[in-house]
């Protein structure tokens, strides 16, 4: 089986998502990588390298550029018969692209698949990843997207695949691209952050808030949250509550500060790939479910974890 | 502040629970011409419905015969083995059944849950032509220009923590109506409202409440007996009469609970903690291992009976189901005498409007009422909860099951004992202190992940709906004398005082967890939390609970 | 300018899903039932969008059982305008959805179909997307700020890491997220004024879309528990963690 996977890129190099996608598809077989944008011939060279990748096709033109679905999905599509299966991680550009592609294949997409457990079936989230369904495909052809968390991130060297250049079908000229605003801002956006710090009441107060937990934050480049009873309490505004009334998030590494776990925070992070909890209460709940747990006074650790990171 | 919008019905009914459901079909059975709505505060009927419950079915023989062949879900377990247990630490004793007269077990009932029999009611009532809307909380009591009640207005909604209007803001409605029904169940906010305002319960003894705790729970299927319906006394209360309840319903299901009179005078008292522990006796867990449940829920229960019932009528309305308290404490059933009392009010209302009649006073219902079976169903057990109060578990069983079996006999003495208020507590200084072990997470729980499998929700950004008169009461007076009790009366864990160690203890209200049970309107030794309804559509969602 | 509002039937997003005994699927028995709510927001997106001139009607659809009914009462209770009920038992998959979808909108000839992103119960996010490529039409996913501008919309989406804003010529669709707005509750006038709006009845075969699966579902399980990790002594452990994790 062979599949065709979609890479992320910023036109010079990989995005960490692909990795995670091309170590799924080389579950199922062998892995073409597809590159498509404008002056992505740098990007199109690292995805060559990514161990596993056998072939690289690469669609270089203005109409790519900023990866509109009208104009990929075609693309795609007259590519795909080559192929057995689409993949795509399960970011945005993944989750725009790949359903409209699978509507030209006329086959029923399998979003966000979590793991392979055949060659037609997979186990993905369901109920906002509180039921995990196992569901088979049967389809001709696959189309798929991969949640990049739950798949290891392919080695980015020691691969040597050739770059082959493709065209496409140009501009659908059914849409265009006005502007954008990436956050590039001191602070992640919460839902979108790899690393999020989070602070509960223990913080005390607002000042205890922005002493302690920001500058750890501002160390690790990570996203700030709160629980509820620290945004109720008035130490951070409401948009920063993590949990069942506030935000669902799954980043990469949730540093929880000061937070007794209550289960209604923890519907908001337990997707989280690594948990880290710090708090002075060896009892509290969140050691219970934290991968690494710190029994510390927080108004110690933390600045000193800040100071020796 | 624009006009409120005004809608006009022949009948208006506050509340869609069993009483309020059974008025409207009631209603529309005997005249299907007049217009008659539902207001329900949850965001489904059932949302809020929270009972054991074994219920008798005489009032739905009565209000529907059919309602077997009409798939009625509660027609699917009939009680088949009714057992009575006096529990010790480690063991029971079984009580024969020949201790207790006929009445007391439960032949002829069906055990299932209220909920799903609410939202059968409603279908039912909706094929009649009642117009049902939930997620609409009644706010406030309309009166006329005479002084008698003419309707209700739902709350404004989109309303901010601040009290401002937020941009969704939406001005609540009034409902007009010829005659308004109060079914807002035990404890009421507009019906208190109404009784302080007509004085209602100028001639009765006090109502008193006991919280009822409860939880659902999926079974191992080799432990499951649908029909097995066990009621338990003794263990562990020690501070407190009450006692627990477990139902094997459909569904591979089980429905378990405690109830924990709230005239309890020892502040260290934790009902939620006394459930949690008489759910480890011995006899209760095995039923429980290799289980898992499934929601949590609580609310309070009149146990005043026959004498702490208010005048039910005043003008343009009237009180049916536990918002007056029909509840029979030793059968533990209130939904057969709600429904009673509900289908005697329409029916007064009936021959009111037939006679062209409105917003006057329904003496007819009153009449009814004090001739019917109900009457002497709770005139018959109306000692038993006072005896129990007064003496002790043992006791007072003792005596009351002696109370019981001489009315039934028909050689009752003719004395009613009265009720002392929940609301009195001795000092935290005089009183026993308890302890309550962690919960193990397996067969007890905290409050917390209770809360979260009560399905909880309010909008977060509206004004606090528990209302306090003082503000410092909680800090300058409960937590010294009481150790604010509330801390540990709710069953929901809304109540809070943190900061402690610092020296500034603050005390910390987490309106977002309420189950509306209302056990701090009765118990709060101040006397200083007033329940609301928050914005409609908030609070518990209770499945088949 | 007519607006089509796909809307959907779903768990109510308080209720907790309970798996049946065997494994096969959710139970929804007695289960509290909703809008999806990010259909609901599409709808008052479509409403707004009808209150500033911009459109003259809005038409909500729903694909399922007798109940979505109520569903598409909802809607028209929150200002739709008209309704159609596409009636089945079976789980429709998004590729069937989008498939009577096209049928709907080929008769409707909607300017703009908004989609909620996802449906909380399967959470695929493909409908909007799918229904996209059937029509030949552009779509804007994840709007946060949609704008109509003559013959085209300005959509604002939400993308990983900020936002991108798209010009998608009409009839477009767009996939509504979570901040697009905030939905009016729907007041007492209204609900009884949408129990006599238009409701129209019909079923898959009706409009000829074979709406066979192509997905089976083995069966569905609770996801596995977190358990407790390790702990670390002290700050210097931990951090000798974060740095071997690449965090640090």
């Amino acid at each position: 089986m062979t599949s065709l996977v979609w890479v992320e890129h910023d036109n010079k190099s990989v995005k960490d998502a692909t990795l995670s996608a091309v170590t799924a598809a080389a579950q199922l077989g062998d892995v073409v990588a597809l590159v498509a944008g404008q002056c992505c011939g740098e990007a199109a060279r690292a995805a060559a390298r990514i161990a596993g990748v056998t072939r690289v096709l690469l669609a270089d033109d203005a109409a790519y550029g900023h990866g509109l679905a009208e104009n990929i999905a075609p693309l795609v599509v007259g590519l795909m018969g080559d192929f057995d299966a689409f993949i795509a991680p399960a970011t945005t550009a993944g989750k725009n692209i790949a359903p409209r592609v699978a509507a030209l294949l006329d086959v029923m997409q399998v979003s966000e698949i979590l793991s392979i457990e055949g060659p037609k079936t997979f186990t993905r989230p369901i109920y906002a990843g509180n039921v995990i369904a196992t569901v088979e495909s049967r389809d001709a052809r696959l189309v798929a997207t991969v949640r990049t968390t739950a798949f290891a991130k392919a080695a980015a060297t020691g691969g040597s695949a050739a770059v082959d250049s493709v065209t496409g079908h140009g501009d659908a000229g059914l849409s265009s691209f006005v502007g954008a605003e990436i956050a590039k801002s001191e602070r992640p956006e919460l839902t979108s952050a790899k690393v999020v710090v989070s602070g509960g009441r223990a913080l005390k107060d607002a000042a205890g808030f922005e002493a302690i937990i920001m500058p750890l934050a501002d160390k690790l480049g990570a996203g700030v949250g709160a629980s509820r009873a620290a945004v109720d309490a008035g130490y951070v505004p409401n948009d920063y509550q993590v949990g069942q009334t506030g935000k669902i998030v799954a980043p990469e590494v949730y540093i929880a500060v000061g937070i007794s776990g209550a289960i209604q925070h923890l519907a908001g992070m337990k997707d989280s790939k690594t948990i880290i909890a710090i708090n002075k209460d060896e009892d509290a709940p969140i050691f219970q479910i934290a991968d690494i747990g710190l029994v510390a006074d927080l108004f110690e650790a933390v600045p000193e974890l800040t100071a020796k990171l | 502040m624009s006009e409120r919008e005004a809608m006009d019905y022949d009948v208006v009914i506050v509340g869609g629970g069993p009483a309020g459901l059974s008025a409207a079909i009631r209603l529309k059975q005997g005249n299907p011409d007049i217009s008659v709505c539902v207001l329900e505060k949850g965001s489904e009927i059932g949302a809020h419905i929270l009972s054991g419950a074994v219920i008798d079915p005489r009032s739905l023989d009565e209000l529907i015969p059919d309602w077997r062949e009409r798939e009625c879900p509660l027609a699917a377990v009939a009680v088949r083995d009714n057992q009575h247990w006096f529990l010790t630490r480690k063991g029971k004793f079984s009580v024969p059944h020949w201790l207790t007269p006929g009445w007391m077990h439960n032949k002829g009932t069906y055990t299932g849950s209220l909920g799903n029999l609410c939202r059968w009611l409603a279908s039912e009532a909706e094929e009649l032509g009642v117009e049902i809307f939930p997620g609409f909380a009644a706010a406030e009591v309309l009166y006329d220009e005479h002084g008698a009640v003419c309707g209700v207005a739902t709350g404004d909604m989109g309303v901010g923590r601040d009290g401002k209007p937020k941009p969704d803001y939406q001005l609540g409605m009034e409902l007009h109506a010829r005659y308004t029904l109060f079914a807002e169940g035990a404890r009421g906010h507009l019906t208190k409202q109404i009784i302080a305002h007509f004085s209602l319960d100028a001639d009765c003894a006090p109502q008193v409440y006991g919280l009822g705790l409860k939880e659902l729970w999926d079974i191992a299927p080799e432990k499951h007996r649908p029909g097995l319906v066990i009621h338990t006394q003794g263990w562990p209360l020690k501070d407190a009469y009450g006692g627990g309840f477990l139902y094997h319903q459909a569904d591979g299901q089980v429905a378990l609970g405690f109830v924990v009179g709230l005239g309890y005078r020892n502040p260290n008292l934790s009902p939620f903690g006394e459930f949690q522990r008489w759910k480890q006796h011995p006899q209760i867990r095995a039923f429980l291992e290799g289980g898992k449940r499934v929601s949590y829920g609580a609310r309070v229960i009149n146990e005043g009976g026959w004498q702490s019932i208010p005048k039910l009528v005043f003008p343009g309305g009237a009180l049916i189901g536990c918002a007056a308290g029909f509840v029979n404490v030793p059968r533990i059933k209130g939904t057969h005498t709600a429904m009673k009392s509900a289908m005697l009010a329409a029916d007064a209302v009936l021959g009111a409007l037939g006679a062209g009649r409105g917003g006057d006073t329904l003496r007819t219902y009153e009449t009814a009422l004090g001739s019917s079976w109900l009457a002497n169903e709770l005139r018959m057990v109306r000692n038993v909860q006072p005896l129990i109060a007064r003496f002790g578990a043992v006791l007072g069983t003792v005596l009351a099951g002696a109370e019981m079996w001489m009315r039934t006999l028909g050689i009752g003495l003719p004395y009613t004992l009265g009720h002392h208020s929940d609301r009195t507590l001795l000092r935290k200084s005089q009183s026993r202190p308890i302890s309550y072990t962690a919960p193990d997470g397996v067969i007890s729980f905290d409050r917390l992940s209770s809360v979260f499998v009560s399905n909880t929700n309010h909008e977060e950004d509206q004004p606090v709906h528990l209302r306090l008169a003082d503000s410092e009461a909680p800090i300058a007076w409960n937590l010294p004398l009481y150790d604010e009790p509330a801390q540990r009366y709710c069953p929901a864990g809304v109540y809070e005082i943190t900061d402690r160690e610092a020296g500034t203890p603050r005390f910390v209200i987490n309106a977002q967890n309420c189950l509306h049970c209302k056990t701090c309107d009765i118990k709060d030794p101040a006397e200083n939390i007033t329940w609301v309804a928050p914005e409609g559509g908030g609070g518990p969602n209770y499945p088949n609970m | 300018m007519k607006i089509l509002v796909p809307v959907k039937r779903v768990i109510d997003y308080n209720a907790k899903p309970r798996i049946k005994p065997d494994g096969s699927a959710v139970d929804l028995a007695n289960v509290k039932m909703s809008i999806n709510p990010f259909d609901e927001i599409s709808v008052e997106e479509a409403v707004r969008l009808k209150e500033k001139g911009a459109a003259s009607e809005v038409v909500v659809v729903s694909v399922g059982p007798a109940k979505s009914a109520e569903t598409l009462r909802t809607a028209l209770a929150m200002g739709a305008d008209r309704a159609i009920h596409i009636q089945t038992d079976e789980a429709v998959e998004p590729l069937g959805v989008a498939k009577i979808l096209k049928s709907i909108a080929d008769d409707e000839q909607p300017a703009l179909v908004i989609l909620g992103k996802q449906a909380i119960d399967d959470d695929s996010n493909q409908t909007g997307q799918m229904l996209a490529a059937l029509m030949g039409r552009p779509q804007g996913t994840f709007a946060s700020v949609v704008n109509v501008d003559g013959e085209h919309v300005l959509v604002t989406r939400e993308i990983d890491g900020g936002l991108e804003t798209l010009r998608l010529a009409l009839p477009a669709i767009i996939t509504a997220d979570l901040r697009l707005n905030e939905p009016r509750y729907a007041s007492l006038p209204n609900i009884m004024k949408a129990k006599s709006k238009p409701l129209a009845t019909k079923t898959p075969a009706d409009l000829g879309v074979d709406v066979t699966p192509r997905l089976a579902t083995l069966k569905v399980a609770e996801p596995p528990m977190r358990s407790a990790g390790i702990k670390v002594a002290d700050v210097d452990a931990l951090v000798a963690k974060l740095k071997d994790m690449g965090v640090a």
